[in-house]
């Protein structure tokens, strides 16, 4: 960002501020300079869309008298800006989004020194759903099909899916150990590119989150076999879960917005007011139903109860499939 | 016909006053962050993004603010040029490779026509590349499905043969040169296993990597400047450039002689725009890179050759357009800036995929549309703004040298906010001016750079595949021939090397 851009930004940023002075009721805490937002994965994910997309909405509704500054920081399956975040400079102007990298990265290297229950639960805007996804040319319509193929082939069966031991492996896992099969798992940058190499049929499975798949399944390339949530999902309500067909197996991500220890009590009470803002506006909402986003919001005590479970499901899930001891 | 019709049509609708206004004001903008050194498209566009809510607040339509937005990528395209000829620094990293031959170009006193050439280019490497998108969009998208990992990395290894032809003669050197930017490319977190790598001394600069922007401005910023500085040619920066109108017909005869370069620039460029995972740098290098290779003066490119500045110029631009096709028909960027672009078009509530052409016809030729109107749009304001930037090439280098040192230092600082690049930067350029007096090319070194990070993922992916079988690069049908044409392309000047240095070659 260019000094010009910065001060233009910074001098909107007054205006607002004098506004709400006059309109809205004093918070203890205000930010004094732009809000740096770090995103934890790359350009173009379901994370960066959804951080781009917050910062849109509270521009465009004038929720912060400070602008938020997106940063990507994807190196190392979050690992980059986790170690970031854990030694920031100044812990009241910077949040960031996080998914499930946010439990596993740091239970995979302790050598980072990453506690995430010192990090700040500013609030969930969301958890993200999986389902598997096979191409049509495959012929396979259910999860019994996909089981009795996947078995034929063995090593021949290759699952794409978005980074190391992350969520996509977890559940590829998953299928490997209770289903007596040997899929191969072949990491990529993103889940977009997931997407276009199944619909290039160059993997033959993938566990997309319905966002990244969505113009593909439209299309009728690509076809979900079950869901890996508790209930159907609405934009897919002919897909069956996982325990349907019966097995044993929920897994969901969490979008959710986390601030940096140290971030001080008021400045926690700022963000998680000014997200719940933007989380209860009629574009978050549209967004969350056609992007098949679910879950309500959560924050404070509530989210950091839910990040211990996370922890220890994660600690147990790693452990099972070997990727830590 | 159809397809004449509905551009026809989206024509007409990009024309109307607010989206023209928004076309030129994205163009205007492009041409700023474009030229700003460390400010490319990428930051343009995302810093806008929030933006064009309220465009589409205004307008009602997603079309409007995705023209606004698309025009400042290929303003951006033709903005990276400007400092690269008249600077030397590159002003976007899609205008490194116009650096090799634009700056000697303004030394030699030619800025006018190196300018001239290089608005020109953008101009027909936009046009062709749009044709190509109108004409042909969903065949293409399946084309760029059938590009797997084997492929692009085939590919990378095509580039990298080219490099060879980049350094001159000196093979070995050459060779120093790309292990050396490997090496740099490979600092940070791996991707296949997510652990950290040559992270020196622990210092968290290093784990986000090396960014490319951060060697190339050091190399061709502060290590040029030092040895334009410490050579006689400093004399020459001062040189009188007047525009007349004989200059400039000269310049537009010079630029239809430098066809060769236009028409690899414009159809590689492209191409690789196309596949997911490239974008605009990696065309304008190999642009450069193949125009070079089959030149029948290669000796003449890095010296001001006409065809070293046309090739990557109308590349960056036809790539741009490219990486335009697998965003909207496969929902995949091409590049960072499709990236941001694509998340745009989900904020705005729409779905890219292979439905899009046919669901939201009155998104997507309107958008088509302003792609041509853009490229008019973006041609005559360089042309027009010509002589201020040769204005700048007037100053006498005692006073233009501390501006570039200055605008490198910005300029890297901008694009990431971490003051650790800028003090790498610094390194790098004076490391830069040591390799340059030992007769080392640098440029490969660049190439390097921005090609490892693409590569290496590709080959460990594929390697997945074949469970470490490395004949899966000669046993697909895409993958097989182009891996044989890029191992003879590399094997065949050490061959000659060696020949040549066993029995001194024959008169």
């Amino acid at each position: 960002m260019n000094k010009h851009m910065r001060s233009f930004l910074n001098t909107a940023g007054a205006l607002a501020l004098s506004l709400s002075v006059v309109t809205g009721p004093a918070l203890a805490f205000e930010p004094d300079k732009p809000v740096e937002f770090v995103i934890m994965a790359g350009q173009g994910g379901g994370a960066d869309k959804m951080a781009r997309l917050i910062q849109s909405i509270i521009e465009k509704e004038n929720l912060a008298s400070r602008p938020l500054i997106p940063v990507n920081k994807p190196g190392g399956s979050g690992a980059e800006a986790l170690t970031y975040m854990n030694s920031v400079s100044d812990p009241d102007h910077t949040v960031m989004v996080t998914l499930n990298s946010f439990f596993t990265t740091p239970l995979r290297q302790p050598g980072l020194g990453v506690d995430i229950m010192k990090f700040a639960p500013v609030g969930r805007m969301a958890e993200d759903t999986f389902l598997l996804w096979v191409h049509k040319d495959e012929g396979i319509k259910t999860f019994d099909e996909f089981v009795t193929a996947a078995k034929d082939r063995g090593r021949e069966w290759v699952m794409g899916g978005t980074g190391k031991a992350a969520e996509d492996e977890i559940i590829t896992d998953y299928l490997n150990n209770n289903y007596g099969l040997e899929i191969k798992y072949v990491p990529y940058k993103g889940g977009g590119e997931v997407a276009k190499q199944l619909a290039g049929r160059q993997i033959t499975s993938s566990v997309n989150n319905p966002s990244e798949a969505l113009g593909f399944y439209q299309s009728g390339d690509l076809i979900p076999l079950v869901a890996f949530t508790a209930e159907r999902l609405p934009l897919f309500p002919e897909v069956p879960t996982l325990n349907e067909v019966g097995g044993n197996f929920v897994y969901s991500m969490q979008r959710a917005v986390v601030g940096p220890p140290g971030m001080s009590k008021e400045a926690l009470a700022y963000y998680t007011d000014l997200f719940k803002k933007a989380y209860d506006t009629a574009d978050w909402q549209t967004y969350k139903t056609k992007q098949s986003l679910m879950g309500n919001f959560m924050a404070g005590d509530d989210l950091s109860q839910y990040w211990s479970e996370q922890r220890v499901r994660h600690e147990a899930i790693l452990k099972a499939s070997g990727a830590i001891k | 016909m159809d397809i004449l019709f509905a551009l026809m049509d989206g024509i007409v609708v990009a024309m109307q006053p607010t989206n023209l206004g928004l076309a030129i004001a994205g163009v205007l903008v492009g041409l700023f962050v474009g030229a700003m050194p460390g400010l490319g498209s990428v930051n343009g566009v995302a810093i806008l993004l929030p933006f064009t809510f309220v465009i589409q607040e205004f307008t009602g339509s997603a079309t409007s603010p995705m023209i606004f937005l698309a025009a400042i990528y290929y303003g951006a395209m033709y903005g990276g040029a400007i400092s690269s000829i008249t600077l030397g620094i590159p002003g976007a990293s899609t205008a490194v490779a116009t650096t090799f031959d634009g700056r000697p170009m303004a030394l030699a006193g030619r800025a006018d026509r190196a300018l001239v050439i290089a608005a020109l280019a953008s101009f027909v490497g936009g046009t062709i590349s749009n044709i190509l998108f109108t004409a042909f969009a969903p065949p293409l998208a399946s084309v760029a499905l059938k590009f797997g990992d084997p492929e692009i990395f085939a590919l990378m290894l095509l580039a990298f043969a080219t490099f060879i032809g980049l350094g001159g003669d000196d093979i070995p050197k050459t060779i120093f040169s790309i292990c050396f930017g490997l090496v740099l490319a490979s600092v940070g977190f791996d991707i296949v296993s997510g652990e950290p790598r040559l992270v020196f001394f622990d210092i968290s600069g290093f784990s986000h990597g090396i960014r490319f922007l951060v060697l190339a401005i050091g190399v061709y910023g502060i290590g040029e400047m030092m040895w334009t500085m410490m050579s006689s040619q400093s004399h020459s920066a001062m040189s009188y450039v007047k525009i007349t109108r004989q200059g400039l017909i000269a310049a537009c005869r010079e630029f239809a002689s430098a066809w060769r370069g236009t028409a690899i620039g414009s159809f590689l460029g492209f191409f690789v725009g196309l596949l997911p995972a490239a974008g605009a740098t990696p065309g304008s290098l190999m642009a450069y890179g193949v125009a070079k290779l089959t030149a029948r003066d290669p000796k003449s490119f890095g010296k001001g050759n006409p065809d070293g500045i046309s090739a990557p110029e109308s590349a960056n631009n036809a790539a741009s357009t490219g990486a335009m096709l697998p965003m909207m028909t496969l929902g995949i960027p091409g590049s960072p800036t499709t990236a941001v672009l694509l998340a745009g078009m989900v904020i705005w509530g729409l779905q890219p995929g292979p439905l899009l052409f046919s669901s939201q016809p009155d998104f997507v030729w309107p958008l088509i549309g302003s792609f041509y109107i853009s490229n008019v749009v973006a041609v005559l304001v360089n042309l027009a703004f010509i002589p201020v930037f040769v204005w700048m090439l007037r100053m006498p280098f005692t006073i233009l040298a501390p501006v570039i040192f200055v605008l490198s230092l910005i300029g890297t600082f901008a694009a990431y906010q971490d003051m650790f690049d800028v003090w790498l930067m610094v390194l790098f350029g004076f490391g830069a001016l040591l390799l340059r007096k030992l007769d080392y090319p640098l440029a490969p070194a660049v190439l390097a750079i921005v090609l490892g990070p693409i590569a290496e993922p590709k080959l460990r992916q594929s390697l997945l595949f074949s469970d470490g079988d490395f004949s899966i690069f000669f046993t697909r049908p895409i993958a097989g021939p182009i891996t044989i044409v890029a191992l003879i392309l590399i094997l065949l000047p050490i061959v000659k090397f060696a020949l040549a240095h066993i029995r001194p070659a024959k008169r």
